[in-house]
C-alpha cells in the first residue's frame, strides 16, 4: 500500500513474525529491516503491539551511536502512519518531522 | 561460588531445564491473559542457552550473563525477550567476576532498574517486577540464596492473581486479567527458585 502511495522513491522494509515464523517479533528482522531500509535521513519505524516495540527499542540500542540518533519509533496507527510517514519522506522531510506528521494520528 | 565452569554450567542448565519443563504452565497463564506465546517463546531462549552451554561455562560470570541476555533478546521474542535479555545482560554488566553479597544485590537492583525502564513499568502492575522487586527486598535482607527467597518469589507470583493487569497485552483485558496469575511473574519466580536452590546446594 505505502509503495502504492509513494512509489519507489522512500527506501522501505518490514518484518514480522518470531525466528521461528510464528506470531511475535525478532530482534533479528527488525536489524535486518532497519539495515534495507538505512538511508542517511534515518529510518521511521511503526509497531503493532507492545512486543513489537520493545524490540524495535532494543535493535535500535544494538545499532552504533551515530546510527541510533536518526532512528525514530513513531507512536502512531501503523497502517496509517506508514502512509503517511512516507509520504511526508517522500517529498524530503526530515526525520523529525515525518515522526511527528505520522503522530498527529494518535488520539492525544 | 560460580567460579569455576562446573558450577556455572550446572546453574545454567537447570534453570534452562526448568523453563523449559514449565513451558506449557507459562503458556496456559499466557492463554489467560495474553496471547498465549510466553512458554513457547521462554523455551526457544532456554534452548539457545542451552545449545550454547560449553562456550557459556567457560566465559567469566559476567561475560556469561551477557551473552545469556543477548541469546534472549535474539531469541525469545514478544516483549520478555527484551524484558530477560535486558535483566540479565545489566547483571551481566553490574556484576564483578567475584561478586560478594553486597556486589550481587547492587547487581540485582541495576537489573530490576534496568527492566523497570525497558518496559516503562514499576511494581504493582502484574507483570515479572512483581517477583523481581520483592526478591530484591529480600536479598536486601539476606542476600544468600535461601529458601526465604524461594518463598517471597513464590508469594510475589501468587500475590499477582488479584491485580489488575496496567501493562502489555493482558492490559487489554481490563478488569478480566483479574483472578489469573500473571506468566512472567511465574516465569521469574521459577528461575530465582532454580537458582538459589541450585546455589544453595
Amino acid at each position: 500500500m505505502v509503495r502504492q502511495m509513494v512509489g519507489e522513491e522512500v527506501p522501505l522494509a518490514s518484518c514480522g513474525g518470531d525466528t521461528d515464523g510464528g506470531l511475535g517479533t525478532s530482534v533479528e528482522s527488525i536489524l535486518s529491516a532497519i539495515d534495507a531500509a538505512w538511508s542517511e535521513a534515518g529510518v521511521a519505524i511503526l509497531v503493532d503491539l507492545g512486543g513489537a516495540e520493545t524490540n524495535s527499542e532494543m535493535a535500535i540500542e544494538m545499532q552504533p551511536e551515530d546510527r541510533q540518533q536518526r532512528i525514530a519509533i513513531c507512536n502512531a496507527p501503523i497502517v496509517e502512519g506508514a502512509v503517511i510517514a512516507a509520504t511526508e519522506a517522500s517529498g524530503g522531510a526530515s526525520l523529525d518531522i515525518v515522526r511527528r506528521t505520522a503522530e498527529e494520528l494518535s488520539p492525544a | 561460588m560460580l567460579e569455576d565452569a562446573a558450577s556455572r554450567r550446572s546453574l545454567i542448565e537447570a534453570v534452562a531445564q526448568d523453563v523449559i519443563d514449565h513451558a506449557e504452565e507459562l503458556t496456559a497463564l499466557d492463554q489467560a491473559v495474553g496471547d498465549g506465546d510466553h512458554g513457547v517463546n521462554m523455551k526457544r531462549g532456554a534452548e539457545a542457552v542451552l545449545a550454547d552451554i560449553d562456550a557459556l561455562a567457560e566465559k567469566t560470570l559476567p561475560e556469561a550473563l551477557k551473552a545469556i541476555g543477548m541469546a534472549l533478546v535474539m531469541k525469545v521474542g514478544g516483549a520478555s525477550g527484551p524484558l530477560y535479555g535486558t535483566f540479565f545482560m545489566t547483571l551481566g554488566k553490574s556484576l564483578p567476576e567475584k561478586p560478594n553479597s553486597t556486589d550481587t544485590v547492587a547487581a540485582f537492583d541495576a537489573a530490576l532498574q534496568a527492566v523497570m525502564a525497558r518496559g516503562k513499568s514499576h511494581p504493582g502492575q502484574k507483570t515479572m517486577l512483581d517477583v523481581l522487586a520483592p526478591a530484591l527486598e529480600q536479598l536486601k535482607n539476606d542476600p544468600s540464596p535461601s529458601e526465604a527467597l524461594c518463598v517471597a518469589a513464590a508469594e510475589a507470583a501468587e500475590a499477582t492473581i488479584p491485580m489488575r493487569a496496567e501493562r502489555g497485552r493482558a492490559s487489554f483485558l481490563g478488569e478480566r486479567s483479574i483472578g489469573h496469575m500473571d506468566p512472567g511473574a511465574r516465569s521469574s519466580s521459577l528461575m530465582i527458585t532454580k537458582a538459589s536452590k541450585i546455589l544453595e546446594g
